[in-house]
């Protein structure tokens, strides 16, 4: 089930440079789960259309979720100029979610790239396994929300220019450090994807990866957003899935990327 | 206070229904919206057999407005008869299937296969910029659009309304070949031809280069091609573009549209189309309207 409503910023700060962390206060927080996202509207009128953000942690008790957002155009920065006390229309949660049930037993590797790091932290939060590794990759030293992962898992840090942790990807991380892996969750750009996906099949394991696509509708109605599937997807039934409905989380198999 | 329309012998319990392709079959919005509000559900395009669609990027913001190079993905006219109209039989609301095809002969399979089934009107969309045949040149050429309609209503079990593109030189003549080759009914406008370049990437943003635009930037002109296409012929008109509340709504009805659609406003606020019915009635609370074909056509 899916909500339209008008939400509350309880605290927005940036964390980092051009990263805004935003909280709101909004009843569809009891029904979200992590890797699944929320259409955020800005109010501008010439910018019409709905900004998808990925949930970076749910709080049911204050019934709030947390966005954080990297500034790259009209409505990123329209949002970053808000204030607690502000009201935004939102619609969630949209989209499937990590199938983190998928990791019991297991040894699960979850891993975030730059802005794919946010929806990783609630994952982190939740899933049930043998053993949870995180792994971020960031370009340099700029490591946000890194230190809200350390309560949760073992983390582990690649950086393109080498600053902190592994030199290199997060890939480089994980065969470097030895990290016990039997499934993987992802987000992040889209080379690092196709690395994972490159990655699991040779080692025939799971991975699942989160993927990002323009949107209109944010519901599955305009069909804006597909990606290339391996099967019939259910909708259409032309190996088109919505990145809105059926994703943003694909088995890597599952999707040509 | 009466709101209820009558197209081609159809009775509308109000002038609004939803723009082909931004609502699916009503059953993504069905979430939040009552679709027993609506006058009418209009579904997205359907072919005789299913069409994959054009590559991404396919949809982009521009300026009070969007792009979209859908490329008419739907899952054939099968599937849809099995799920998208039982599903909108559930509702207290009338049911307008759109038509896609490449030729006249797939356009024809679409028509007769839903001679039998319990759908209120049909809408062929010969006005789709956004895939390389057939569409558009059905909708950019007077004869060829004549030519179709009286194809289409020699087998049609149903009121047939031809979809027109604004991307032309005279609205009024297609206006006129639709009729002519039997249209029950017109509407307008689909989306207009535009383009978007990323100038940082130097490339254009949609993956097929060219995308159609609709949102309130084209409203004004879409209310000016439904007064000339209404004013053109006898037959009623579907007013659309850049719908965005019931104002927009009553402008097409005073410019001669007998129903209106509401498109990419749904993206905008998924509420809009109750909006737009809710605000209707208001409107006519507020200016002593009893009777909503008062409004239809006033502004000569
Ligand atoms: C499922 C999903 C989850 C996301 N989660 C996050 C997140 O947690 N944090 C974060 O910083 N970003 C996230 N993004 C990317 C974010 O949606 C875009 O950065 C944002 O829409 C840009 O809007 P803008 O108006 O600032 O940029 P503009 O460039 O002005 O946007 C113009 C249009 O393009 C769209 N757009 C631009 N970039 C993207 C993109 N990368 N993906 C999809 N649409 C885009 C916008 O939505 C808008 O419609 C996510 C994207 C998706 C699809
Ligand atoms: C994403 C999208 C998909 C569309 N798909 C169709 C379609 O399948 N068939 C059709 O006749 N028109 C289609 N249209 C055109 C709309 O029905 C409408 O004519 C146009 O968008 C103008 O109205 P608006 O400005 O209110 O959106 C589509 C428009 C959009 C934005
Ligand atoms: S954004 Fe409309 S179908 Fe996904």
């Amino acid at each position: 089930m899916k909500k339209y409503e008008t939400g509350v910023i309880t605290s927005i700060k940036e964390i980092s440079a051009g990263i805004i962390d935003m909280s709101v206060k909004a009843s569809m927080t009891s029904l979200c789960l992590p890797g699944q996202f929320v259409m955020i509207y800005p109010n501008d009128k010439s910018t019409l259309l709905p900004r998808p953000i990925s949930i970076c942690e749910i709080d049911k008790a204050k019934e709030e979720l947390r966005f954080v957002f990297r500034i790259v155009g009209k409505g990123t920065a329209e949002f970053s100029t808000m204030k607690a006390g502000d009201t935004v229309r939102l619609l969630g949660p949209a989209g499937n979610g990590f199938p983190f049930d998928r990791a019991e037993g297991k040894n699960a590797v979850l891993i975030g790239g730059g802005i794919g790091v946010p929806p990783i932290l609630e994952l982190s939060k939740q899933v049930k396994a043998k053993k949870v590794s995180t792994l971020l990759g960031y370009r340099n030293n700029d490591l946000f929300l890194k230190d809200d992962f350390d309560k949760y898992s073992d983390v582990y840090i690649a950086t393109e220019d080498g600053s902190v942790g592994t030199k290199g990807n997060v890939l480089d991380c994980l065969k470097s450090q030895d990290i016990p892996c039997d499934v993987i969750m992802a987000c992040g750009p889209m080379p690092m994807l196709r690395a994972i996906k490159a990655f699991a099949e040779e080692r025939g394991i799971e991975a699942y990866i989160s993927l990002e696509e323009r949107m209109a509708c944010g519901v599955g109605a305009c069909l804006g957003c597909v990606c290339k599937t391996t099967n019939k997807d259910h909708h259409s039934h032309v190996n088109n899935a919505r990145v809105c409905t059926e994703g943003p989380v694909f088995e890597a198999r599952e999707v040509e990327i | 206070m009466n709101t209820s329309v009558k197209l081609c012998g159809v009775e509308f319990k109000n002038p609004v229904t939803t723009a082909s392709g931004t609502f699916g079959s009503g059953m993504e919005y069905g979430e939040f919206v009552d679709l027993n509000r609506l006058g009418a559900v209009t579904t997205k395009g359907v072919a005789s057999v299913a069409w994959p669609g054009n590559p991404t990027v396919r949809v982009t913001e521009v300026y009070g407005g969007m792009l979209n190079a859908i490329g008419l993905q739907n899952p054939g006219i099968d599937v849809f008869c099995q799920r998208d109209i039982p599903f909108l039989k559930q509702y207290d609301t009338k049911i307008i299937v759109n038509v896609c095809g490449k030729t006249v002969e797939e356009y024809l399979k679409v028509v007769e296969r839903l001679a039998s089934e319990p759908v209120d009107m049909l809408e062929i969309n010969v006005s789709c910029p956004n895939v390389k045949e057939g569409a558009i040149a059905f909708g950019q050429d007077a004869k060829a659009l004549e030519n179709i309609t009286s194809e289409i209503k020699k087998i049609a079990k149903q009121p047939v309304i031809m979809k027109l593109s604004p991307n032309v030189t005279r609205i009024a003549d297609m206006a006129k070949a639709a009729q002519a080759g039997g249209a029950d009914a017109i509407s307008l406008i689909n989306t207009i031809t535009g383009m978007k370049i990323d100038i940082n990437r130097r490339k254009f943003v949609l993956a097929n280069k060219t995308g159609g635009m609709s949102g309130p930037a084209i409203k004004p002109v879409a209310v000016r091609m439904v007064y000339e296409a209404s004013h053109a012929v006898d037959i009623p008109v579907i007013g659309m573009g850049g719908i965005q509340n019931a104002e927009d709504a009553i402008e097409f009805m005073m410019a001669g549209a007998t129903m209106v659609a509401v498109g990419a406003a749904n993206f905008m606020n998924p509420m809009a189309t109750i909006e737009v019915v809710e605000g209707i009635e208001k409107w006519m609370q507020k200016n002593n309207v009893s009777d909503i074909n008062e409004i239809i056509g006033c502004v000569e």
